[in-house]
C-alpha cells in the first residue's frame, strides 16, 4: 500500500457520509479542506483510478429498496468456482464472497419485492443443485457512519 | 413525510446513487442532464430518499482491502435471541465493527443469529479485536465463529481488478 498524503487521507475519512446535497458539492468540499476545488476532484479521480476510492455514491440499509437477503451455501471445495459463477451470474446477486467454513459461499440478493426474491433463491438451487441458507435481515444493531481509517 | 418523488424518477436516482456521482463540478445537473429532469428535482429526489432513511450514508466508499485492511472476518454469534438487541448494540459499538444484524436460525444447519462484519489489517488483528469483543460485552461462553473472506467472486459497484480478487488476504503468522 502506499503512503497517502494528508489530503488524500482527510478525503478518504472524513467525506464517508452527509456529501453536501448542493450544486457543487465538491466546491463546498473543497472549502471545508481549504483547497481548490479542482484538486478535490483530481484527487477523487485518482484514487478511484486506483480502486482506493470505489464511488462517490450511496449505501443503502438493507430492505428499504426492494427485498434482500443473505445466502449460504456448503459446496465441495472442487465444485466451489463452477457454482461460484453460476451465482454471480445473476442480476439479483450483488455479493459474492468465498468464506472459511464449511458454508463456504455467501452472497446477497436483492429483488423487487419478497415474492421475486423468493422466485430467485429458487431459480438459483435449481442452477446450483445445492441448497441455500435464506438469512434475511431481522434487526440492525448499527449506525454506519463510515469506517475511520487508521493512518500508521 | 413527503410522497412527491415520482416512482420513475425514484429508481432512476438510486441506480444513479449506487453507481456513484460524476466527479464534475456539477454531478446533479449532469446526472438531470442524463435523465432529462431539472438539477433541482435531482437534488430534492435525493434529499427525500435520504429524509426517507433509505441510505445508510452517501459520500466516498473506500475499498477498505486497498487501504491495507486486508482481513474481513464475518463473526457470527449464538446468543439468547431476548439478548439479542443488548448484545447487537455492544458489538455495533466499536469503530472496527461495519455491521451488525440479527438474522434467523436455520436449525440443525446453522445456529448463529447474530452477524457482524469486522476488518482488520491483518486476521491477528481480527481475532484480537473479537476477544476485545467478547471481554467487553461479556461473551464469554457464547459460542461464534469467524470466517474469513477468501475470494471475492462478485462485489456490484466495488469489484476489484480479477487478478487482485483471486489473491487470498494476507495471512498473519
Amino acid at each position: 500500500m502506499r503512503q497517502f498524503s494528508k489530503l488524500e487521507q482527510r478525503i478518504l475519512n472524513e467525506f464517508q457520509h452527509g456529501l453536501p446535497l448542493t450544486p457543487e458539492p465538491y466546491a463546498d468540499i473543497a472549502r471545508q479542506l481549504g483547497v481548490y476545488e479542482t484538486t478535490v476532484l483530481e484527487t477523487l479521480k485518482r484514487l478511484q483510478t486506483e480502486g482506493v476510492v470505489s464511488r462517490v455514491g450511496a449505501v443503502f440499509r438493507p430492505n428499504r429498496i426492494g427485498a434482500s437477503t443473505l445466502a449460504a451455501m456448503s459446496i465441495p471445495e472442487t465444485e466451489l468456482e463452477n457454482v461460484a459463477e453460476i451465482v454471480s451470474s445473476f442480476a439479483e446477486v450483488n455479493h459474492n464472497y468465498e468464506r472459511e467454513h464449511h458454508f463456504n459461499l455467501w452472497f446477497v440478493v436483492v429483488a423487487d419485492d419478497e415474492k421475486q426474491l423468493q422466485d430467485v433463491l429458487a431459480e438459483i438451487e435449481g442452477y446450483c443443485g445445492y441448497p441455500l441458507l435464506d438469512l434475511p435481515l431481522l434487526n440492525e444493531y448499527f449506525i454506519d457512519l463510515g469506517f475511520d481509517l487508521k493512518w500508521t | 413525510m413527503d410522497m412527491t418523488l415520482n416512482p420513475g424518477l425514484k429508481k432512476a436516482l438510486i441506480e444513479v446513487l449506487s453507481e456513484g456521482l460524476p466527479l464534475v463540478k456539477r454531478p446533479y445537473a449532469e446526472i438531470a442532464t442524463r435523465l432529462n429532469c431539472s438539477e433541482a428535482e435531482v437534488i430534492d429526489g435525493i434529499t427525500e430518499i435520504t429524509a426517507r432513511g433509505d441510505l445508510k450514508r452517501f459520500g466516498v466508499v473506500v475499498r477498505h482491502r486497498k487501504l491495507g485492511y486486508r482481513a474481513n472476518g464475518m463473526v457470527v454469534w449464538d446468543v439468547p435471541d431476548a439478548r439479542a438487541a443488548e448484545l447487537g448494540h455492544c458489538i455495533g459499538q466499536y469503530s472496527f465493527v461495519t455491521l451488525c444484524y440479527q438474522r434467523p436460525r436455520r436449525l440443525p444447519e446453522w445456529r448463529y443469529n447474530l452477524f457482524s462484519m469486522i476488518h482488520g489489517q491483518d486476521r491477528e488483528a481480527v481475532v484480537d479485536q473479537v476477544a476485545f469483543i467478547v471481554k467487553q460485552c461479556g461473551l464469554q461462553g457464547i459460542e461464534h465463529e469467524i470466517l474469513f473472506s477468501k475470494r471475492c467472486f462478485k462485489q456490484r459497484g466495488a469489484c476489484y481488478p480479477r487478478s487482485a480478487e483471486l489473491q487470498p488476504p494476507r495471512l498473519a503468522i
